[in-house]
């Protein structure tokens, strides 16, 4: 039976060692817990948080989820390509394009209220993400404009259309002239033509 | 003194682990595509040889030549750097979620980092003392992490070179793999261990 007993050690050693493995996994699994996936913690800190859904998502937390799970990084208008180039630096992908209609691309808007037209139905305000439109019920509501993020979501619900989106308006300190047009053909860009 | 700096050389330049000993050429090719990602790689790894191999040394000789078991010693030293990569992971996770998704599969993969156990193995054939053992460890690492580092800058600058259809991708990494193995040769003989 001496056969038996280098089986029988190998089963004492091996059995010490990954008992002892396995003792040290179990005090660092509850050294190093983790509440949430912290990655979706910081994709979220750079989303703009206007809860607008033009991603697609309910909100900004599902698109974070989204985005941590492979999701394109480039479907939230509101943020724009900052946003986009700041998602790829901290995900260290390929930063691209943003995925939205042009015309709304790199314009900022903010959303202005026809206040002779409204009838203070309050739905813009129940839409509104950011807490931006103020007015009660059956009097006329206003926007702030320093609070709004121009995601146009109180636009569909108004029932009578009194919302629109305008460019943001530059306060008169930070007004800065258009440049001038250099060079000639700029300006006379028929001339230009003309000339060949 | 001489003789440990003399160990980290030979491990780290002379017989370099991934371009003279062939060994962990897996992350090589994986993990090689960024420098970031690289680092990163090279910070786990350097963690997990140096751990495992003083561990490896440990079980060496406390556990299999007491018992008289040492025929069990590639066993031994999978378990014992599957618990290292895996408290490597739990740490990362905790402290680096960024790097951790980023490494992804090729950081519980460093359990089959061949250079891992090649340590470890390497170290019990030579009768390494404990201190030499780590040493062996650290050097093992430098080396694998200077040939990652360097190899994925060499590929960022790849990915933007006009290269020929049939060499593209991991044809031409495994050309450019070479080409360094043949610039490590220059090492050869400097240091006989």
């Amino acid at each position: 039976m001496s056969w038996l007993v280098p089986i029988g050690l190998g089963m004492l050693g091996l059995g010490l060692i990954t008992g002892l493995g396995a003792w040290l996994l179990d005090i660092a699994n509850r050294r190093f817990k983790t509440e949430s996936d912290p990655l979706v913690a910081r994709i979220d800190q750079e989303l703009p948080q206007t809860q607008c859904g033009q991603c697609g998502h309910p909100g900004c937390h599902p698109y974070a989820e989204a985005i941590a799970a492979g999701e394109a990084i480039n479907r939230c208008p509101p943020g724009g390509q900052d946003t986009v180039d700041r998602l790829a630096e901290l995900l260290g992908r390929d930063t691209l394009p943003l995925d939205a209609e042009p015309e709304t691309v790199g314009q900022d808007t903010v959303a202005w209220i026809i206040e002779a037209d409204c009838i203070g139905c309050t739905k813009c305000i129940q839409a509104c993400p950011v807490d931006a439109i103020v007015g009660a019920a059956k009097l006329m509501h206003t926007v702030i404009t320093d609070a709004c993020t121009g995601c146009d979501l109180c636009v569909a619900p108004c029932p009578v259309d009194c919302i629109e989106m305008i460019p943001r308006p530059v306060p008169a300190n930070r007004w800065v002239p258009p440049k001038p047009s250099v060079i000639a053909t700029d300006r006379y860009p028929q001339a230009g033509l003309a000339h060949g | 003194m001489t003789e440990l700096l003399l160990i980290i050389v030979s491990a780290a330049l002379v017989n370099n682990f991934v371009l003279v000993q062939f060994l962990g050429l897996c992350p090589l090719m994986g993990v090689s595509s960024r420098v970031d990602s690289a680092i990163g790689m090279s910070f786990a790894t350097t963690f997990v040889l140096t751990l495992s191999s003083v561990v490896a040394y440990l079980i060496q000789s406390f556990i299999l030549t007491p018992l008289d078991i040492t025929w069990l010693r590639t066993l031994a030293f999978i378990v014992a750097i599957a618990v290292a990569v895996q408290l490597t992971e739990l740490a990362l996770k905790k402290t680096s979620p960024l790097l951790h998704s980023v490494l992804g599969i090729y950081l519980p993969l460093i359990t089959t980092n061949c250079a891992v156990l090649g340590v470890a193995l390497l170290n019990t054939n030579r009768a390494h003392s404990l201190l030499e053992s780590a040493f062996y460890g650290i050097g093992a690492a430098a080396g694998f992490s200077l040939v990652l580092v360097l190899f994925a800058g060499v590929r960022e600058r790849l990915a933007l070179a006009d290269i020929p259809a049939p060499f593209e991708g991991t044809a031409i990494a495994l050309i450019t793999a070479g080409f360094m193995a043949l610039a490590f040769m220059g090492f050869a003989g400097m240091i006989r261990l």
